[in-house]
């Protein structure tokens, strides 16, 4: 076992690394259903309460999308299921901190300095693997104590905390084939988090085509986040469906570990493409660089939105159909956001959500630039006739007219999915996109939050996901939490109207971009007067 | 003509650490001045306030006749840099970053690039994960010359490249040399290089320069190393002043002698008789490692040597 050899040691330094990171992924994800507890017990305190939102929740087309199948009323089967996008985020989680341990590693020079010590070929990859099988399995325990601590059941809270870590550890799996075909991290990733996307939406296909026992409902069998599913928490657990989980967990891991024996250090199975011998004569300025290192995230983020807006649009008209059948479902949406606005309330909620997750895209994209600074690419470019301005405008293009795109793409293709549905896309088409619109301010206090510490803190840039991450909670447990309506206002997505459906106000658009605007020029006077690169 | 670069008293520091501590230098037009330090001397951090990416705490700097800083912008059409640790984006061939740099700088020689590539066998067509260190800096190198520029800045460019690009990237330098209308800064701590190189030379050390001249003058400034055979026991030349580190095997003795006292050592040999003398200037290794000991003879120079 001499390839392994130095694991250990490995595995210590990764969890060095992550320190802080890990913790902080592994404790929010798993105690973001413990709160779901509350929230639930808040709304529904009845098992009647319970079971008229968990009958209305079972078929809703949008819901079963989003969360996935429900399979009781129960306290604990609704916070399982209510708990149903958080293994994407864990195979997120876990794909992110597979690559960053291998393939970064590994093109940044890294695995050849560690790779010449007493380290075995595998050591690298096997300790990445290890460190996030055991982040998972620490996850599923957090999640599954948790639980039992509210008084849920114990069975079913392991078998919650199982579904959890399994989802996980196949996606570590997956993550480490992933990095073993490109030579870029880049590229890696992307393979991976295709893959999950995917996996999720076979699940949602599979999920709304079995509401009416459609033809294609197997497709959530070919989905690890189906399958983890499967296991079925709190109702009639299916503990067996853990086996085929390890099963395609270790299956892939040793089919990297045979990719990984069969290439040298630092090439990838796919070969390298040569690229051109000149550069094309429109690359010639910051804003040209910008786009060629910025072009490809933006084709992800756009066509993510559009498949993203096109399984949402279609969802929509399901939402009203339920409620027309049905009187007692109709009270009980009722207390959801009102009836008559049902499908105008689910849509302009997805929009909120598109908004948050273009927050995350614009702040990725604002990075960059601190990416670039802090790798030494910025170095050169600034040693030529580019200001700091110029250099720094040509990636906020990006950050600020990226999610705009993106945002756009999610509101046209979910409005013209849902006017095709209901047949009347003049209509529909132009008030979707609105909302989708909308968003853009929020979004870009959150790039222009980036800015500012890029240019006043530079070191603690990174921290602006950490304003994401706030108002992400304040918008999806803040009202079952009960937090106070001030401190929900500090959210910018707080402000935004809720359109389609709510009254449109220009005033606190204007607010939050005057906002966006002054944290930016902070920011930018911040680069302009500091030193550069600060790494 | 107004210096290339001048810079008086320069300091930068980094939370506590002084990284440059009232550094001179001066380069002159149409020189190639060596920059000579070991790691963590601020070789970089200088090159850095010159390029405008940094501000000095205290002292002055002036580039191409402007102020660094305020003017950086039209200063860097006017001068190429090739920074010392050369990354490149992944996804961008090095053809395209040659360009583009070149592009950005105010243009770039079609033919020169040609010209350039070829010489430093570098295939362009290669994205930038998948250079060597070597060929990252050839990248950069390439960038640089095939630009028409008054004044290069060059950070340590040839860590990473073979003996042979290393010896093409010389007789480039050479070139340049010739044309006469081009200063070239080279900062380096490969010794041979700037010895073959350079017009002048600054040596620093922690942020200071402590030597700066010619390298004939810096060696005036020291010491030659005397092996003599002798018909006689050398009596009384360990006695004379500027003599050093005298020892005598087999007839022969070695020491050396600082220069002012050449001539009266010889004298004295002479006078004893000499049968055979080695007579060996002090070489560049020598300047520069006097000046690195840190605890060693180095401190007692350091007053007299800054010109």
């Amino acid at each position: 076992m001499n390839e392994l050899t130095g694991t250990g040691r490995l595995v210590r330094l990764i969890l060095r690394r992550d320190r802080f990171l890990m913790p902080l992924w592994v404790l929010s994800l798993g105690l973001i259903p413990i709160s779901y507890v509350a929230s639930i017990n808040e709304l529904f305190p009845t098992a009647a309460g319970r079971q008229g939102y968990a009958t209305a929740s079972a078929n809703n087309a949008g819901f079963v999308a989003l969360y996935g199948p429900l399979n009781g009323s129960g306290l604990g089967e609704l916070v399982a299921w209510r708990a149903g996008f958080i293994p994407v985020m864990i195979g997120l989680f876990s794909i992110l901190t597979v690559i960053r341990h291998t393939r970064t590693e590994e093109e940044a020079g890294r695995r050849e300095l560690l790779g010449a010590t007493v380290a075995g070929r595998h050591a690298g990859l096997a300790a990445a693997l290890v460190a996030t099988f055991v982040a998972c399995l620490v996850l599923g325990t957090v999640l599954a104590l948790g639980m039992i601590g509210q008084g849920l059941p114990a069975a079913g809270s392991w078998a919650f905390g199982v579904e959890f870590a399994a989802t996980g550890w196949m996606f570590a799996a997956v993550a480490a084939v992933a990095a073993q075909l490109t030579s870029g991290a880049g590229g890696a990733r992307g393979i991976a988090i295709i893959t999950l996307g995917a996996a999720y939406v076979l699940r949602v296909v599979g999920d709304i085509n079995g509401l009416t026992d459609g033809p294609l409902s197997g497709l959530t069998w070919l989905s690890p986040i189906g399958w983890a599913q499967r296991i079925s928490p709190y109702a009639d657990e299916r503990w067996w469906i853990t086996a085929p989980a390890v099963g395609f967990t270790a299956v892939f891991a040793l089919v990297a570990v045979a990719l990984s024996a069969r290439r040298d250090v630092g090439a990838g199975i796919l070969p390298p493409r040569l690229g051109p011998a000149w550069g094309a004569t429109w690359l010639r300025s910051p804003l040209a660089l910008a786009w060629r290192l910025h072009r490809g995230l933006l084709a992800g983020w756009i066509a993510g939105f559009a498949v993203l807006g096109v399984v949402l649009g279609y969802l929509a008209a399901g939402v009203g159909d339920l409620v027309r059948d049905n009187q007692q479902m109709r009270d009980i949406l009722a207390r959801l956001g009102g009836a008559a606005g049902l499908i105008d309330d689910y849509l302009a909620g997805m929009m909120g959500l598109f908004g948050l997750i273009a927050a995350g895209y614009a702040i990725q994209a604002t990075l960059r630039l601190r990416g670039e600074e802090t790798s030494g690419h910025a170095e050169p470019v600034l040693g030529t006739a580019v200001g700091r301005f110029r250099w720094a405008g040509g990636h906020l293009v990006f950050s600020l007219l990226g999610p705009a795109a993106a945002l756009a793409a999610a509101g046209i293709a979910m409005g013209l999915t849902h006017g095709l549905n209901t047949g009347d896309v003049g209509h529909e088409l132009p008030r979707i996109l609105a909302g989708a619109m909308v968003q853009l301010p929020a979004v870009w206090i959150l790039a222009a939050i980036t800015i500012a510490l890029s240019g006043l803190l530079p070191r603690l840039a990174a921290v602006s996901w950490g304003a994401l991450a706030i108002c992400l909670l304040f918008g999806m447990v803040g009202t079952a939490l009960q937090f106070d309506q001030r401190v929900l206002d500090l959210s910018p997505f707080t402000h935004l109207p809720r359109i389609p459906g709510g009254r449109f106000s220009a005033v606190p658009l204007l607010w939050l971009s005057a906002i966006a605007v002054s944290l930016a020029a902070a920011g930018l006077a911040g680069l302009r007067r500091r030193d550069l690169p600060i790494t | 003509m107004t210096d290339a670069v001048s810079v008086a008293g320069l300091v930068k520091t980094f939370g506590s650490t002084r990284a440059l501590d009232g550094l001179d230098l001066v380069v002159r037009t149409g020189e190639v001045h060596g920059f000579l330090g070991p790691n963590g001397a601020g070789k970089s951090t200088m090159i850095r306030v010159l390029l405008g990416m940094m501000r000095a705490d205290a002292g002055t700097a002036r580039l191409l006749g402007g102020d660094p800083w305020a003017d950086a912008t039209a200063l860097h059409r006017r001068l190429a840099y090739v920074p010392g640790d050369v990354t490149l984006w992944p996804n961008l061939s090095g053809g395209e970053v040659i360009d583009l740099l070149g592009r950005m700088r105010g243009g770039l020689d079609k033919r020169r690039r040609a010209d350039l590539l070829d010489r430093f066998d570098l295939d362009p067509r290669k994205k930038g994960r998948a250079y060597s260190k070597g060929n990252r800096q050839k990248v950069a190198l390439v960038a640089a010359l095939a630009s028409d520029v008054e004044l290069l800045l060059l950070d340590e460019p040839t860590s990473g490249l073979d003996p042979l690009m290393e010896e093409v990237f010389r007789d480039t330098i050479r070139e340049e040399q010739r044309r006469g209308d081009r200063t070239v800064l080279l900062s380096s701590h490969i010794l041979a290089e700037v010895e073959a190189l350079c017009d002048r030379l600054t040596i620093i050390r922690d942020g200071r320069a402590v030597e700066s001249g010619t390298l004939a003058d810096l060696r005036h400034l020291t010491r030659t190393s005397i092996q003599a055979e002798l018909a006689g026991p050398p009596d009384g030349l360990a006695d004379l002043p500027g003599v050093h580190d005298l020892r005598t095997e087999n007839g022969q003795v070695r020491f050396d002698v600082d220069t002012a006292a050449l001539d009266t050592a010889l004298r004295h040999l002479t006078a004893v008789g000499v049968r055979g003398l080695v007579s060996r200037p002090p070489t560049l290794e020598e300047l520069f490692l006097r000046h690195y000991h840190r605890n060693g003879p180095a401190t007692e120079n350091d007053a007299q040597v800054s010109r």
